[in-house]
């Protein structure tokens, strides 16, 4: 059961070894020229005005917070859906409520307008 | 059988020689079968993006290094390699050096899983499209590392509004997945694929009874993938070019290389899980033409792929407000609609394996 992973563990360690390749060729063959200015952040010719890790909008985080929320929601829905042809009329009726508490909820941000962007 | 012949040619003597260590050798083997064909499918798509784009626009796209252009992209590649591998003097080493590496993985890695016919599959495992679906999840690490790391401002904007733009339409994503779940009734690809065998050729593929999923789905992995309309991640006319400002060279040609896996990785998954896979657009009664093969996926692919390079020619982009409205406002509730209404047709037996 655990030896089908294998591969894909496998997989994950070629990838990062074709990225590393291909990050090393480049560190490799490139030229390399320091300077003052080039060695500054990109901010269309002028110097930094202030650090690049400022505020910002709040709105960032509730998409984050609502990503979880709901990315949780189709966790719990995935193993519903694999089993829904043996459970039957308990699964339907049981995953309408939660979907329609769900919906009640994505209902309450909206009308908040957590969702608005303007 | 081609898979036949270097099972017996490669697999059975390496493990007959060297047992364990074998195995490994040959899944290696097995791993670059399937990467090297991406990384050149990438090459050639991006060279195939350019002539489309060219001939939309009435020009003729690259048409000099090489014959119609083919070499154009392999140049592109070898220059961006000697170019220089430059790093900020403000940004976080380590993580402006992994972020690269860590988008790079999850776009590779997710081919394991992907099944291209019967039996053809690196990892058939059970729990494939949850595996696929944290792999997509995690490419949106690499974005906002690379913004974080960069310490610069245009990085920092573009990483924040990807990271939002992904997070919100991966939400669409999977609500679409478990449409998909319910009428399969697994989460192994293979079988999903084999769920959508039948008599009618295309029309036993998800795609019909879950029209609205299909959509959403695949206008989510153009969205996923941030590719126009919806590149406002890279939109050049504000923020310049987004997370990867401050990479060159090497590392920006692996950002590149991730963009265009991942968007061969959605052409191929939305093959897989709405038109059939590998069973034929025919009807299977019509000889040849009907019989299964992994001609078909790829076909399917391709006219997947060729969505994406029409989208960037004939849609402008999306304004940043417009994006989150599309997703929250709009395909989340489709979805979960239909979700509720694929649960009724199953119940119902309307739809289902073998079905429709």
């Amino acid at each position: 059961m655990l030896a089908e992973y294998f591969p894909i563990l496998l997989f994950l360690i070629v990838a990062g070894g074709i990225g590393i390749a291909l990050l090393l060729v480049g560190a490799v063959l490139g030229p390399r020229s320091k300077n003052k200015e080039k060695s500054e952040a990109y901010e269309c010719g002028f110097e930094a005005f202030e650090d690049a890790r400022m505020q910002f909008d709040v709105r960032y985080y509730l998409i984050a917070i609502l990503f979880i929320l709901f990315d949780l929601e189709i966790a719990f829905l995935f193993p519903w859906a694999v089993v829904f042809k043996q459970i039957g009329l308990v699964a339907l009726v049981e995953m309408a409520m939660f979907l329609a508490l769900l919906l009640l909820g994505f209902v309450y941000c909206w009308k908040k307008g957590a969702l608005e962007w303007e | 059988m081609l898979s036949n012949f270097f099972h017996s040619w490669i697999h059975d003597p390496l493990i007959a020689h060297a047992g364990t260590f074998g195995l490994v050798v040959w899944l290696v083997l097995c791993i670059l079968a399937i990467a090297v064909p991406v990384i050149l499918t990438v090459a050639l798509y991006v060279w195939w993006e350019r002539k489309v784009l060219g001939w939309m626009h009435v020009r003729m796209g690259p048409n000099s290094v090489g014959p119609a252009g083919l070499a154009q992209t392999f140049a592109d590649v070898f220059k961006l390699l000697l170019k220089e591998y430059f790093m900020p003097q403000a940004a976080s080493k380590f993580l402006f050096v992994v972020a690269p590496l860590i988008a790079l993985v999850p776009a590779f890695a997710a081919w394991a899983v992907v099944p291209f016919d019967d039996k053809v599959v690196l990892a058939d495992v059970n729990a494939g499209l949850l595996y696929l679906l944290a792999m997509t999840s995690l490419g949106v690490y690499g974005i906002i590392l690379a913004g974080w790391s960069s310490n610069s401002k245009y990085a920092m904007l573009g990483a924040m509004r990807s990271a939002a733009q992904v997070v919100s339409y991966e939400i669409a994503m999977g609500m679409a997945l478990v449409g998909v779940l319910i009428c399969a009734g697994s989460l192994n690809l293979s079988d999903i694929v084999r769920a959508q065998g039948g008599n009618w050729g295309i029309f036993n593929g998800f795609w019909l009874p879950l029209f609205p999923l299909f959509l959403v789905y695949f206008i989510s992995g153009v969205a996923e993938t941030n590719r126009a309309p919806f590149d406002v991640a890279e939109g050049e006319s504000e923020i310049v070019a987004g997370f990867h400002v401050e990479y060159s060279g090497a590392p920006f040609a692996v950002f590149f290389l991730t963009e265009y896996a991942n968007m061969i990785l959605i052409s191929f998954l939305a093959s897989v899980l709405f038109l059939g896979g590998w069973n034929s657009i025919f009807p299977v009664s019509w000889g040849f033409l009907g019989a299964p093969g992994w001609w078909w996926l790829f076909v399917k692919a391709f006219f997947f792929a060729f969505f994406y390079l029409w989208f960037r020619a004939a849609f402008p982009r999306y304004r940043y407000d417009q994006i989150m409205r599309l997703g929250w406002k709009v395909f989340v509730p489709i979805t979960i609609v239909w979700v509720l209404v694929a649960g009724c047709l199953v119940y119902f037996d309307i739809v289902g394996p073998g079905k429709v």
